[in-house]
């Protein structure tokens, strides 16, 4: 049966670069996937958008296309990702000339845009899933509104030759999906097969988190050689089922736990993963170790799409003012609480306006609370933490400054003060009727 | 003993949901792990730090389950205060739960 592999050359916006280029040398691929959009990234794109206009792309991408093009031209090699952001077609003129410079004449690039309904938002009667008001509501704290697209345009640009797809938001899994709905000539009614295809999408989107990263915990679940990481492999039949496996001789493992946990992360009820193209149905998936490095994952399915599209929508939420100190040796923990009183009781007196703080102990009760963080055990080391949101930078910066003043003014021995503000850009979503959403594809040619 | 011994996890963050899959190193021991590690239990287990309800999905064949909690994320990961915004570590945090193994307590009386 005639196979496609597809690999995962970044799993976020700042992964590791070098796995890509084992990937594109040693992979070999049809396709190679990189997914760089978290949820709030493509609002701070647009932000920067918004400030130069030839900006809003990932700021790695012209670094990773440098580094993975020659290998992936020479052998064909075909690129998918969303680095574009909020900026498709910039970043698709970006990857040109990087080509030019890299002499790679005529290689086929295409911008997918539509995503972008901010205006349609702004302007229809739409209510947010999280609040049930409208989106109208945000004014002019609202930053950005982006539908999460198909697979469809990514299969199309694909169809008119394109050698490197670059689109805004879309669902991760379709990045995926393209490749294979094009390659194997899937109907877009194909539930099953789409469905699978998502599997496939959602297994490998997070690059090393399949094989063996984020994994690791010593003594009960060991992965070798996490500093040379090798990124997943996926061997698809026409079928959607797939084979993961890595490039040989690279850090990390792929075993059924690994996929297992992958299959479930971010996922809600198994047998309904909502997708533009289809609801995925993972619950009956089977996962079968087939050798060293290699597991086959078969069945699953999918079901009618729901017609609708989510929109992340992008909004100025508040600020937030942070500080750090740390205090060590006998009683650090009882000083580091008379610290959190201290600086909880200054910013009352100071009349900082906050909406909500918080003040924790890191090593101690910061992650899981005093409940779940419960013990015995005396740390000799601890650092505080308090942080508190506002509405304006100016009063953010008022929290830090009261950590720092613990050197002169709080209890004995802390070290180590750091202080940090931040606009916070919230996401919220809604759901548009994908009737409203029109993706088109721009191809430019180096 | 703890659940740590049976079964590995790992979570994921959509908005203020989250969800932590429980896995079982040996399939031998889904049983046990599904009759002990309940959406009651789990919901206990974090009471006060999850403010939603918690649900439970099984995937037999895989020796799987999978927890969503609502309101587990201080509002959701974009604006949370939390210093772990995503809730990441509370797949390590499920793996604390102790499990009552009574068909192993019986052998050990034999």
């Amino acid at each position: 049966m005639r196979t496609v592999r597809i690999g995962a050359g970044a799993g976020f916006s700042g992964d590791r670069i070098e796995p890509a280029i084992e990937l594109a040398e040693k992979g070999d691929l049809d396709f190679l996937v990189f997914e760089c959009l978290a949820e709030r990234t493509i609002a701070l794109a647009q932000q920067a958008r918004l400030r130069d206009p030839a900006a809003g792309f990932d700021p790695l991408l012209v670094a990773r296309m440098r580094a993975v093009l020659p290998a992936c031209r020479a052998r064909g090699v075909r690129i998918v990702t969303n680095m574009g952001a909020a900026n498709p077609i910039a970043a698709a003129d970006a990857v040109r000339s990087v080509a030019r410079e890299l002499g790679l004449q005529g290689l086929r690039v295409a911008a997918i845009s539509g995503d972008d309904i901010l205006r349609e938002v702004q302007a229809g009667d739409y209510r947010l899933d999280e609040t049930d008001q409208p989106v109208s509501g945000l004014g002019s704290r609202l930053i950005s509104a982006n539908a999460y697209l198909g697979a469809a345009p990514i299969a199309e640009a694909l169809s008119h030759g394109a050698e490197i797809v670059i689109t805004g938001r879309a669902a991760d899994p379709a990045l995926f999906l393209g490749p294979l709905v094009h390659a194997f000539g899937w109907s877009m009614t194909d539930w099953t097969r789409l469905g699978r295809g998502t599997i496939v999408g959602h297994l490998l989107e997070c690059a090393g988190q399949i094989t063996g990263g984020y994994f690791a915990d010593p003594g009960y679940k060991d992965v070798p050689d996490l500093a040379r990481l090798g990124f997943p492999i996926g061997e698809v039949d026409e079928d959607g089922n797939v084979t993961v496996t890595k490039v040989s001789d690279t850090g990390g493992a792929v075993t059924p736990a690994t996929v297992k946990e992958q299959l479930l992360y971010e996922i809600h009820d198994p047998a309904r993963y909502l997708q533009p193209d289809v609801i995925a149905d993972f619950s009956g998936v089977q996962i079968a170790e087939t050798g060293p490095d290699s597991v086959r994952v078969t069945g699953g399915g999918g079901a009618a799409r729901t017609g609708f599209l989510k929109v992340s929508v992008g909004y100025i939420d508040s600020y937030v003012g942070e500080g750090q100190i740390s205090y060590a040796g006998p009683g650090a923990m009882e000083r580091g609480r008379l610290a959190v009183e201290i600086v909880a009781e200054r910013l009352k007196i100071m009349g900082v306006a906050c909406h909500e703080t918080r003040g924790e102990l890191i090593g101690v009760d910061s992650i899981l609370g005093a409940r779940l963080s419960a013990s015995s055990s005396t740390p000799r080391e601890v650092r505080v933490r308090f942080v508190g949101r506002t509405d304006s930078l100016a009063e953010a910066e008022r929290i830090g400054n009261e950590v720092e003043s613990l050197y002169l003014n709080g209890p004995a021995g802390g070290g180590g003060a750091a202080k940090s503000t931040r606009e916070i850009v919230g996401i919220v979503s809604t759901l548009v009727p994908e009737t409203q959403v029109r993706p088109s594809i721009h191809i430019k040619e180096a | 003993m703890r659940l740590r011994e049976l079964a590995h996890s790992r979570t994921g963050d959509k908005g203020d949901t989250s969800n932590i899959s429980v896995i079982a190193f040996d399939l031998a021991d889904f049983a046990l792990i599904a009759r002990e590690v309940t959406a009651a239990r789990v919901s206990e287990h974090f009471r006060g730090f999850v403010t939603g309800d918690v649900l439970r999905y099984e995937l037999p064949q895989l020796g799987a389950l999978n927890f969503v909690m609502r309101g587990a994320l201080r509002g959701g990961v974009t604006r949370s205060l939390a210093l772990d915004a995503h809730g990441k570590c509370l797949g390590s945090a499920i793996l604390d739960l102790e499990i009552e193994d009574a068909a192993a307590g019986y052998e050990c009386m034999k």
